[in-house]
């Protein structure tokens, strides 16, 4: 399973652990920021190693040393009982947070083509799809039509509904997660959307980054939280 | 050198503010000339396109931009030319509100100005780079003369969100629920914007945009262009009420 992938990589992640554990102490677990399942360059030609770079290094580990301030500063607010300066914190937190948790499933999302990335989904998701929306090309279509048609950043999934048992495609604003558009919702999958996702290779032509990024799906991990979530 | 031209050849009825002949290498080192030539030339062309094919059948033909953008605002549920119209505004407000060698000091009445609002030059140009760095996602980072108070204020928006059609920003109340049917002035009068879109500072800052607002406050702000607008604004401001005398 694809969490048993990260694990065995994420010396990154191993590194920042004491200092998440010292946060323990203090009541406040903080992330880290994940290491890539594969190398920066490995998702060429679809998408160069310099983005890949920039946005693992840069723009995720940012977002997770600013949901790690704001998660102490919101310790500090609520051990003073500071109500204002909690709800205050609330934006930060769910942007920092948002773009925590959303980047640390879109690495899982992608694949090289090499190790598997583009094979399209078989088993449940497989059927799941045909039968949610008609075929496999049909969600590719809409979920790019989707994602270029978003205005400013933001993300666009593919998701289940654990309730209904349903696969549908939302667009979030953002960063926000997908589990702000409701609880039930679970992200299979998600593309960036953000320009600092596909500016550096694609320019202004957003609908080229969302053909290629197909290439390197990783619809293996996608089938398998389809099925964690319907077992 | 192909030259900043309009490229609003086929809108009805032109934007008062078209950009001066500019090359496209004018702002070098601090916006190179290959995101102005994608900036201008692909990005903002994208969005007068667009509008002008919405155009063709939409009821909003024949509209000034202005009117278009407030009217297609809708109160905060934007029409579908909303982004297009408001976006074409934006971009060509962005490039009159630089020029080569911008930057430095405003002109007296602009600097007394800020200097009332702000306390001093440098607490507004710490707000500007600090509203801009607040933003979170795309958007756009604003200087306004707030027509009621006759104040400055900076204030960010999100994507294409325009100060032309909003009252107060901070309550976004829409101006024309505050002026009955009465012509409603523009209550938030822009006087600077940046464009905070990653597409505006990706190839030449990557992630730091704290440098790019940082350089386009310090090295390209246009304040000729600002005292321009100001006083466009202010004789609109003193025309107030018609005085007619009695016969």
């Amino acid at each position: 399973m694809a969490l048993r992938t990260l694990a065995s990589r994420k010396t990154l992640a191993a590194a920042a652990r004491p200092l998440a554990a010292a946060a323990v102490a203090r009541g406040v677990t903080t992330v880290a920021l994940p290491d890539l399942p594969y190398d920066y360059g490995a998702l060429e030609p679809a998408i160069s190693g310099e983005i890949m770079r920039l946005h693992h290094q840069k723009h995720h580990a940012t977002y997770v040393a600013n949901y790690n301030k704001a998660l102490e500063q919101l310790d500090a607010a609520v051990a003073k009982g500071d109500a204002p300066a909690v709800v205050h914190l609330q934006s930060a937190i769910k942007f920092n947070g948002g773009g925590h948790v959303n980047h640390s499933i879109f690495w899982n999302n992608l694949k090289p083509i090499s190790e598997g990335g583009g094979e399209p989904p078989h088993a449940k998701l497989g059927w799941a799809i045909d039968e949610d929306f008609g075929s496999f090309e049909a969600l590719v279509k809409k979920m790019s039509a989707e994602g270029a048609a978003l205005q400013g950043s933001g993300w666009v999934w593919l998701a289940l509904d654990k309730e209904a048992k349903k696969l549908s495609v939302e667009t979030t604003a953002n960063q926000d997660p997908l589990v702000t558009k409701g609880a039930n919702l679970v992200p299979l999958l998600g593309i960036d959307v953000w320009e600092h996702a596909y500016y550096l290779q694609y320019k202004n032509v957003r609908p080229d980054y969302l053909s290629n990024i197909w290439k390197v799906m990783n619809w293996k991990y996608a089938g398998e939280v389809y099925e964690n979530a319907t077992a | 050198m192909a030259a900043f031209a309009s490229a609003l050849r086929v809108l009805p009825s032109p934007p008062a503010a078209v950009p001066r002949r500019l090359r496209s290498d004018a702002l070098e080192p601090y916006i190179s000339k290959r995101t102005v030539e994608l900036h201008w030339g692909k990005h903002q062309q994208d969005y007068v396109d667009s509008l002008n094919k919405q155009l063709a059948t939409s009821m909003f033909y024949g509209y000034t931009l202005e009117e278009l953008i407030k009217e297609a605002y809708n109160n905060g549920n934007p029409l579908p030319e909303y982004n297009n119209a408001a976006q074409v505004w934006n971009h060509h407000f962005f490039w009159e509100s630089m020029q080569p060698e911008g930057g430095g000091s405003p002109g007296q009445g602009v600097l007394q100005q800020i200097e009332k609002d702000f306390g001093s030059f440098t607490n507004f140009r710490e707000e500007f780079i600090r509203s801009a760095l607040s933003l979170l996602g795309s958007g756009w980072v604003w200087l306004v003369l707030k027509r009621k108070e006759r104040k400055f204020s900076v204030v960010h928006t999100q994507n294409a969100i325009s100060p032309l059609a909003l009252g107060d920003i901070n309550t976004s109340i829409p101006s024309i629920n505050l002026c009955d049917d009465i012509p409603c002035p523009l209550l938030l009068q822009p006087l600077i914007n940046l464009d905070l879109w990653e597409h505006a500072y990706y190839l030449d800052y990557k992630d730091d945009r704290r440098m790019y607002v940082t350089n386009f406050i310090d090295h390209l702000v246009s304040w000729d262009t600002v005292t321009l607008r100001m006083m466009r604004a202010e004789a609109f401001v003193n025309l107030g009420e018609p005085n007619i005398p009695v016969a």
